[in-house]
């Protein structure tokens, strides 16, 4: 199964600031190890979101939003896809991430085809 | 260090229940693989003190009974742990094993599959399964297979007999259909999962990549395969727009990893490379068949089976005419091995009807609907047989 772990954003990163040098080398490790793992599918960082926008959709013509947006830990600053066995070997796996300072991290489950089986029928 | 798998296996385990229970308390250790190596060497010291009737084992442990122990868990690194893993996926993978005990264990010592989930996945009994692992370790340990990595002179023909394993179990995970335990599907993952950890032990070898490659390029096609009744769905007729591209994406990176190695010849890196050209082509008829036709070509010496050369023809046709395909596909009339392959007719059905032959390729369909496994198919074939008795 397949897991979207969402990383939260900062202060710093809705500022556009990148980590430290020492931060980028632990995170590029700990990255390495999960390649390593074959759990790794993909992974990205996220501009901050006075780059982005929103859309909300109530029939009609979608209304868009530019950023930047208020709520700094709502936002998205990053992911990773990771494919495991189950949620506790993501947490597992995420226990050894390099974030230090009061980061955090959202994991989300995947629907997969099997999921959506019994509504095919 | 341990010679018997079993018994490695078990010290294994109590490493990762000790693991379990302290990490709370100490801490992430800074290398917690090193550490789960390390506490599992402790308990195989320890164990084997206790035990008189292991004495010989003892005895080729004394190297390391006579460092200290700090000195030895120091002197652990990545490097070990992946060597030990790597020891691991040649052993479960031996050839001195059945393909069935080989797919048993590396999915019970690697895949960390218990035996009644590997007996979902192929339709056994759990008992069974634990019988064909059970024997497979012995048959191991009677065999003194070595728990090393092979020397460069068998390694190849060792990672032939690793990569025939994980590609059995991604194609029995490939083949499950809509009704199928979850369990068999995951099989993909299985397979793929141990793949890539594969190629990162042993970044220098092309075919591993290629592997790799080919069934990220496969599985990319997961939910496009499957119409909404569960029929099957030919690859020309798929909804592209269902393609994982992501795992396309991983797949032709893992090929170009090959092709840099200079494997572009190997038997997986051809047929990576033919996936890889239906994975490009944005639609059907954007697909390279011309390049399809050559890496079949090539692959054909390789790997002179029938359904090679069928494909091949397929490809042929769709390159450089029907009346060529055909020609290819009359030499495989009379093969044994495809008397009851209902695709033979199929596709010969398709060529005669291209060249408006229309009443052979009617006898043809027919007879194709006749051989075909499931009842879809024969209805898709059953019509196009009609479609040509009316021109």
């Amino acid at each position: 199964m397949r897991f979207l772990v969402m990383v939260k954003a900062t202060p710093q990163s809705e500022a556009g600031e990148l980590p430290s040098a020492g931060m980028l080398a632990k995170m590029g490790a700990f990255n390495e190890e999960l390649v390593r793992a074959g759990i790794f599918i993909s992974g990205e960082g996220l501009q901050p979101s006075s780059k982005g926008a929103r859309m909300s959709f109530a029939g009609g013509k979608p209304i868009v939003t530019d950023g930047p947006f208020a709520e700094t830990k709502e936002l998205v600053a990053g992911f990773w896809l990771l494919q495991a066995k189950s949620k506790e070997e993501i947490v597992e796996w995420l226990t050894r991430c390099p974030f230090e300072r009061g980061e955090q991290v959202e994991i989300r489950r995947i629907y997969e085809l099997e999921d959506f089986a019994p509504v095919l029928g | 260090m341990v010679r018997d798998v079993g018994v490695a296996e078990e010290l294994a385990q109590d490493a990762f229940v000790s693991a379990l229970t302290q990490w709370p308390e100490t801490g992430i250790p800074r290398n917690p693989g090193a550490w789960l190596m390390a506490i599992g060497k402790r308990r195989a010291i320890d164990r084997f003190r206790r035990d008189e009737v292991l004495e010989r084992k003892t005895a080729l442990l004394a190297p390391d009974l006579t460092e200290s122990e700090d000195a030895a868990f120091a002197a652990l690194d990545e490097d070990d742990i992946g060597d030990d893993l790597l020891r691991l996926i040649f052993i479960a993978c031996h050839p001195v094993l059945s393909m069935e005990a080989r797919v048993a264990l590396t999915l019970r010592l690697l895949g960390g599959l218990t035996t009644v989930e590997i007996a979902r996945a192929f339709l056994s009994a759990e008992p069974a399964v634990a019988q064909r692992i059970v024997r497979a370790k012995r048959t191991l340990s009677e065999a003194h297979v070595p728990f090393e990595v092979p020397g460069k002179a068998e390694r190849t023909a060792r990672l032939a007999a690793v990569l025939e394993v994980l590609y059995l179990i991604f194609n029995e995970g490939y083949a499950a259909s809509a009704g199928d335990d979850v369990m068999r599907p995951a099989l993909c993952e299985d397979a793929l999962r141990l793949g890539r950890v594969l190629a990162e032990l042993t970044p220098d070898e092309p075919e591993v990549h290629a592997l790799v490659a080919l069934m990220e390029i496969q599985a990319s096609r997961t939910k496009a395969r499957v119409g909404p009744s569960g029929e099957p769905i030919l690859l020309l007729e798929q909804d592209r727009g269902k393609w994982d591209h992501l795992l396309i994406g991983r797949g032709l990176a893992a090929l170009e990893r090959t092709e840099a190695l200079g494997g572009a010849l190997g038997i997986y890196a051809l047929q990576a490379a033919i996936a890889a050209c239906h994975g490009r082509a944005r639609a059907a008829e954007e697909t390279d068949w011309e390049r399809i036709a050559a890496l079949y070509d090539a692959l054909a010496q390789l790997m002179p089976s029938p359904v090679v050369q069928l494909n091949r023809a397929v490809a042929i046709g769709m390159a450089y005419g029907p009346a060529a395909g055909l020609d290819l596909v009359d030499t495989l009339t009379d093969e044994p091995t495809l008397k009851s392959y209902h695709l033979l007719p199929s596709m010969r059905g398709d060529l005669l009807e291209k060249l408006g032959r229309f009443s052979e390729a009617n006898a043809e369909y027919e007879r194709a609907a006749a051989l075909a496994q499931n009842a879809r198919d024969r209805t898709l074939l059953l019509e196009r047989a009609a479609r040509c008795a009316r021109r």
